[in-house]
């Protein structure tokens, strides 16, 4: 049955059918029971699965992973919800220290089937702790994956792949684009699913690649659009996933167009776009005809909701980025 | 059970912290509190508790009648607050009502020389502190991430990130210790204001931990509302949240956070044996929050009407009213100025927060670093070269 729903209803039907699927799956978060979450993400599931299954947790960060580790342990499959990406720190020493690294230290007897999921973003005229970019604070951690959706086919399916993931899994979620409708088949079957860490062609194109995730793959296709109209054929790759980086489908597509522009809303030092470039550089240095170049967050604090457009990355900003790869 | 306790089952309960209080009314959860007025405006004299602490107050009827006009402002100037995120004006609003005797109380228990460490939902603190309203709304309306020097103003600024702030205060504790600023009657004091959902957070508890075995002067102020977000008390705790000072080692008591007179009573001398060098103590001001978490909220979801009702008996300035009216210490004129002079300072905070203005684009890059940055400096200059280069289009 395909329908036409929101990313975040997606979300809700791809956790549902986890919820059904493996009695040992678990979500754990705050609010996350009785009121559904703040986006409204898990709405119903605690009414229709238990409070055993769908547990309001206590207030605190490090608590909820904390706990999840144990409960994985034990052989649960957690599924933690961080209310918004600047709550997450408190979270961050059990992420980092323990998450990560159990697999690993275990000498691969124990297995974390976490996934951490964080609305991340901004875009939503929220106050501070409410709209930041944390991605590459995990993508640059070994022993995680990371991943995000951009629409909601996506969300719908990559939550469950990331659920029956042996590997904890930080899955970002646009928050901004909650409340964007797809086409979503809810009968779709996992084991035929694209993979969960590839990359995908979003939009075909032969002058440049915009290389984008998350919220910020919207904003590619909307340049892409514009740009067509200057006769500008522009290629747009949703990541999906940071870590691994599927790299294949990158160069194959620089290595057709000879351009490439990163853009997301983290800030630019440090960010995906600086790892992106130095590999794009490293395989794809002689097909390009412009240096890769990046469309980020500045490298400041998140701003003050009133000066937010003016920080994110826009389709003004992409277009210049695809301006200035041509005038190289 | 949403107002209700656990106890900890058949396990005994280590001896309190503080004391057993005394139950005044019929109003009390088990376990009493301390409490001066009642919700029918009834005065009691003075309460002593278990530990021997008897508490009372001696105002005035000057001073009663400012605490009357101070709990009726800051209410009024919430009750704008809400209009105006409601109106568009605000990006969000995180309400006070039901609180305005714990945050005027606490806050007229400060000495001069105290500092205080709010979360976002102090503004009747920050109000009785004699600061200027208009403050943090910066912060709600969007305009600047809620700055303001905590240094000039003895009010640090709003710490969203749940019980972050109990670490900051514990801190700044410390170092009125190490200043040798305790230890007399003149001496400096710290609050740190946090909720029910906090205590659950580990900075809290680290908190509890650092300023009991290093003595700091600090009160522990936690307004439990019942609420963090949807979830109830008992989602947090299992005991009283009074009690968990036992186990830090310092004292615990809770007060009828709806009642001005305890809570002021009860803060003031917290903070005294704090200041006179007695260390850490915790304080539970049991309240309720009448309204939704933030604006952004929708409590119906998650409480019944009737509670709410229930608690609207308890009303914090309804009490005040009725006491002061039964004393003959105000008159229906009195009141009447009051509400006046509240809804013209209201309307005189929604005219300067309709005239703030946005800010620059361009300041985004202010006060990343005290001495700047040249990665900073140049990407302002990338900015401002972008942004011109639209100059005379239709942008």
């Amino acid at each position: 049955m395909v329908e036409t729903i929101t990313l975040g209803k997606s979300l809700n039907h791809g956790l549902r059918r986890a919820l059904e699927d493996d009695a040992k799956v678990v979500i754990m978060g705050e609010d996350v029971g009785k009121l559904g979450g703040v986006f409204r993400i898990t709405d119903g599931l605690q009414k229709d699965f238990g409070e055993d299954r769908v547990i309001d947790t206590p207030l605190a960060e490090s608590g909820i992973v904390g706990t999840a580790i144990g409960l994985a342990i034990r052989g649960y499959r957690p599924v933690c919800e961080i209310q918004f990406d600047g709550f997450v720190f408190p979270a961050y020493n059990q992420i980092v220290a323990q998450v990560a690294k159990m697999f690993y230290r275990s000498l691969g007897n124990v297995r974390l089937p976490i996934v951490i999921r964080i609305p991340f973003g901004g875009g939503i005229g929220a106050v501070e702790h409410h709209s930041e970019s944390p991605e590459a604070l995990f993508a640059h951690i070994p022993g995680l994956k990371v991943v995000s959706c951009a629409n909601s086919a996506d969300a719908f399916m990559m939550i469950r792949q990331a659920v029956v993931s042996d590997d904890p899994v930080i899955f970002f979620e646009p928050k901004r684009r909650y409340w964007e409708k797809g086409e979503v088949d809810l009968d779709a079957d996992l084991g035929q699913a694209f993979p969960l860490h590839k990359a995908r062609i979003t939009r075909a194109g032969t002058d440049a690649t915009v290389l984008a995730y998350g919220p910020m793959v919207r904003t590619a296709l909307d340049a892409a659009s514009a740009a067509a109209e200057d006769g500008r054929n522009l290629e747009v790759i949703d990541l999906r996933t940071l870590s691994p980086l599927d790299m294949e489908t990158v160069y194959a597509s620089v290595k057709r167009t000879g351009r490439a522009v990163v853009v997301h809303e983290a800030p630019g030092n440090l960010g995906l776009g600086a790892e992106l470039a130095a590999r794009i550089t490293e395989e794809c240095f002689y097909s390009l005809e412009a240096p890769v170049l990046r469309v980020t967050g500045y490298d400041i604090p998140y701003p003050a909701a009133r000066v937010e457009e003016d920080y994110l990355p826009d389709l003004d900003r992409v277009l210049d980025a695809v301006d200035r790869s041509f005038g190289w | 059970m949403a107002n209700g306790e656990r106890e900890a089952g058949a396990v005994p309960l280590p001896a309190p912290g503080g004391a057993e209080h005394p139950t005044p009314g019929g109003d009390a959860p088990a376990g009493g509190f301390v409490q001066l007025l009642t919700p029918d405006g009834e005065r009691v004299d003075s309460v002593t508790t278990a530990d021997g602490m008897t508490y009372s107050v001696d105002f005035t009827d000057e001073e009663y009648r400012k605490l009357y006009a101070d709990l009726v402002t800051v209410r009024r100037l919430d009750a704008e607050a809400t209009a105006l995120q409601r109106q568009g004006e605000l990006g969000i609003w995180a309400s006070l009502l039901g609180q305005e005797a714990a945050q005027v109380g606490s806050g007229h228990a400060l000495r001069k020389q105290d500092m205080a460490f709010p979360t976002y939902r102090e503004h009747g603190v920050l109000y009785t502190r004699g600061i200027d309203p208009i403050m943090p709304f910066g912060l709600f309306r969007g305009v600047d991430q809620g700055g303001w020097d905590p240094n000039e103003y003895k009010f640090n600024t709003y710490t969203i990130v749940i019980g972050s702030q109990t670490l900051h205060a514990t801190g700044y504790a410390m170092g009125i210790t190490m200043d040798g600023k305790t230890g007399s009657p003149d001496g400096e004091a710290v609050i740190a204001y946090f909720g029910d959902g906090a205590t659950s957070q580990g900075d809290v508890n680290e908190a509890f931990v650092w300023s009991g075995v290093f003595n700091a002067p600090i009160v522990f102020f936690c307004q439990n509302n019942q609420y963090a977000i949807s979830e109830p008390l008992e989602r947090q705790t299992r005991i009283p949240l009074y009690r968990r000072a036992a186990g830090y080692g310092f004292p615990g008591i809770r007060i009828d956070g709806n009642d001005v007179l305890a809570t002021y009573a009860v803060t003031r001398a917290a903070l005294d044996q704090a200041r006179n060098g007695q260390g850490p103590s915790l304080i539970e001001a049991y309240t309720y929050r009448m309204g939704a978490h933030t604006s952004s909220d929708d409590p119906t979801r998650y409480r019944i009407a009737s509670e709410v009702e229930s608690w609207k008996a308890k009303d914090p300035i309804a009490r005040v009213k009725a006491f002061l009216a039964k004393q003959q210490i105000a008159d229906d004129t009195f009141f009447a100025e009051i509400d006046e002079s509240a809804k013209k300072l209201a309307l005189d905070l929604r005219e300067r927060v309709l005239a703030m203005p946005d800010p620059q684009p361009v300041t985004m890059f202010d006060n990343v670093y005290p001495h700047g940055s040249p990665e900073v400096d140049g990407q302002r200059a990338e900015f401002e070269r972008y942004h011109a280069s639209f100059e005379g289009s239709d942008h």
